[in-house]
């Protein structure tokens, strides 16, 4: 069981302060998705949880092991993390975009181990790419692409996985696999943290929301209690209606309020 | 999954190795394949003169010089994930050939001082990190290109201003011998002062194989792979610096090998840019053989410069690129 938290954590970019006071752990098994208006430090915090910032303050800390204190290596076994709008350089091969994922492992995509191409296949598996294996990744579509990318990430096999916006750019079916991905992880004993702008995607998938506004934690809990009219009113600026329906939750931004 | 490089090093070997046997062979005195080894290992007289002293250096240098700028190629388009990465692009022959001018003028070192590598590195470390450093992290495959241009320009500018105003009543030839490289009249000391300088620079490249690959995934996956990218461009720009100041120290600037190479090699091991090092370094060190051996063939009064023969293929095979990739240069950041 892995356990990732985030102590005092304080994060500047350059000299200007983007996080502060961020305490947050992260359970094995539950999918948390991170909300916030633009600006609110999303990106920097999920950066900061896959070790790619170094805090200014406090520390993030894998099994109670302070991140800055692994080997490159050690840390990206562990940490899976896929940002926003990937991209990729060359027309590389499905198949061979995925087995990047194995590269913490000392493995390189022309010398897999019988482990890792089981988890190449796994991952491919997993978000329906199967068959696309020797087709070039640049020239698929947009929602294929961010699957091959999102299966690089999955087939590293860490117990933690970060993703910055995953479902942005996707339509709804693509944004509903993509999720039901995330969730499978989850459930598979994995710690999932996901940012997002849906807000009822968010709520009806995540098992946790933080809601974070001006570098600090403004909510944390079960979608229902951050979610709030009131939350949204105070961090996003907007008047929206949240309904309730089958103990399903649905957000419906009205207008931006002056 | 994906087919072994192994054949195609293979082929790159004996391909090199039947050009070097050519390259021994050929010159105003052609030699039979037969004689031409026999020369090689044992004394034939005038043809042992011809063979050891005069083709082989010229030889092996091509070999060298040819398989650092393939490599070096192959490591900076993986690198900038830019297809018209290049030293070459970069200004670092001219800025290289800049430095070897200074300390030969002003310094008053020798022709064959350990001086004269260590300061067209130091010319070639300066441009390619000032150019990977403008250009290197979001910008543009046009800001990459334009901040080479102008670093080349400037660097063959000071150059050539350099040698014109130096005492030397030779100057002329000087800055041809500079700006336009040539392995006529090459000896194996030459070889051996840019040998060791290579071997590093390759060793270090050799050793950048899994960061470029996970580097197509840019800087912020690869980092999250576990991948230092900050030395890794580091260890890359040292790497292409100590290769091209070597071989411009002892050769003159010789352009755009790096620069074809890479690309006459993925359609053969795809786009991976770690498959491809070893092979466009094999590339590399037959093209500039061949080219070697074709300045020697073609029937002018004075052997055609090797610099001017690469350029001729080198820069038409630029645009052609450019050509080909318009729609998606403009848009990608490099």
């Amino acid at each position: 069981m892995t356990r990732l938290d985030a102590r005092g954590l304080a994060v500047d970019l350059g000299r200007k302060p983007v996080l502060g006071g961020i305490d947050l752990a992260f359970e094995a098994g539950s999918l948390t998705v991170v909300v916030g208006p633009n600006g609110a430090g999303k990106t920097t915090l999920i950066r900061a949880l896959a070790g790619l910032l170094k805090p200014r303050q406090g520390a993030v800390r894998l099994d109670g092991r302070a991140l800055s204190d692994l080997s490159g290596h050690e840390r990206a076994r562990s940490i899976a993390y896929l940002p926003q709008s990937a991209t990729l350089a060359w027309p590389l091969p499905v198949a061979g975009v995925a087995a990047l994922g194995r590269l913490p492992h000392g493995e390189t995509p022309d010398a897999l181990t019988l482990e890792g191409r089981e988890a190449v296949r796994t991952a491919l598996h997993a978000v329906g790419l199967e068959g696309f294996e020797t087709r070039p990744a640049t020239d698929l579509s947009g929602g294929e692409r961010a699957r091959v990318l999102l299966a690089r990430a999955l087939a590293t096999q860490a117990p933690v996985l970060l993703v910055d916006e995953p479902v942005a750019a996707l339509d709804p079916r693509h944004q509903l696999i993509v999720l039901d991905i995330l969730r499978a992880k989850a459930r598979s004993g994995a710690t999932v943290v996901a940012i997002m702008h849906d807000l009822t995607l968010a709520a009806r998938h995540a098992d946790r929301i933080v809601l974070l506004e001006g570098g600090r934690i403004r909510a944390e809990g079960p979608p229902e209690t951050v979610l709030t009219e009131a939350h949204l009113a105070e961090s996003f600026g907007i008047a929206a209606h949240v309904t309730h329906q089958d103990g399903r939750l649905t957000v419906t931004p009205d207008r931006p309020l002056p | 999954m994906l087919r072994s490089t192994k054949p195609l090093i293979l082929g790159l070997l004996a391909l090199a190795g039947g050009l070097a046997l050519a390259s021994l062979m050929l010159g105003p005195a052609p030699l039979s394949p037969g004689l031409a080894l026999k020369a090689l290992v044992t004394d034939q007289g005038s043809a042992s003169v011809v063979v050891r002293e005069i083709r082989l250096p010229r030889t092996l240098l091509a070999l060298l010089i040819g398989w650092t700028f393939g490599l070096t190629g192959a490591a900076l388009q993986g690198l900038l994930r830019n297809p018209l990465a290049d030293t070459s692009v970069f200004g670092a022959s001219q800025a290289a050939a800049f430095g070897a001018v200074s300390v030969l003028y002003f310094g008053l070192v020798g022709a064959l001082s350990w001086a004269l590598p260590a300061a067209a590195i130091g010319g070639a470390l300066l441009s390619i990190g000032l150019v990977v450093a403008v250009a290197g992290r979001s910008t543009t495959v046009v800001v990459l290109v334009l901040a080479g241009l102008a670093v080349g320009s400037l660097a063959g500018a000071a150059t050539s201003l350099a040698i014109s105003l130096s005492p030397n009543p030779f100057a002329v030839t000087e800055i041809v011998f500079w700006l336009l490289g040539s392995l006529e009249d090459r000896s194996l000391t030459h070889l051996w002062l840019a040998f060791p300088f290579c071997l590093l620079a390759s060793g270090l490249l050799l050793a950048c194989g899994p960061g470029l690959r996970a580097l197509a995934l840019g800087e912020e996956t690869a980092a999250s792979l576990g991948v230092n990218v900050p030395r890794l461009r580091f260890g890359i720009v040292l790497a292409s610096a100590l290769g091209t100041g070597a071989a411009v120290a002892v050769a003159g600037s010789i352009g755009f090998v790096g620069l074809v190479v890479p690309h006459l090699i993925r359609p053969l091991v795809g786009h991976d840019p770690a498959r491809a090092l070893v092979p466009a370094g094999l590339a590399g060190a037959a093209l500039l053989l061949a080219a070697d051996i074709a300045v020697r063939l073609i029937p002018t009064p004075a052997e055609v410069k090797i610099g001017v023969l690469t350029a001729l293929i080198g820069v038409p095979f630029f645009l052609w690129i450019i050509a080909r990739r318009k729609a998606e240069l403009s848009e990608t950041p490099a």
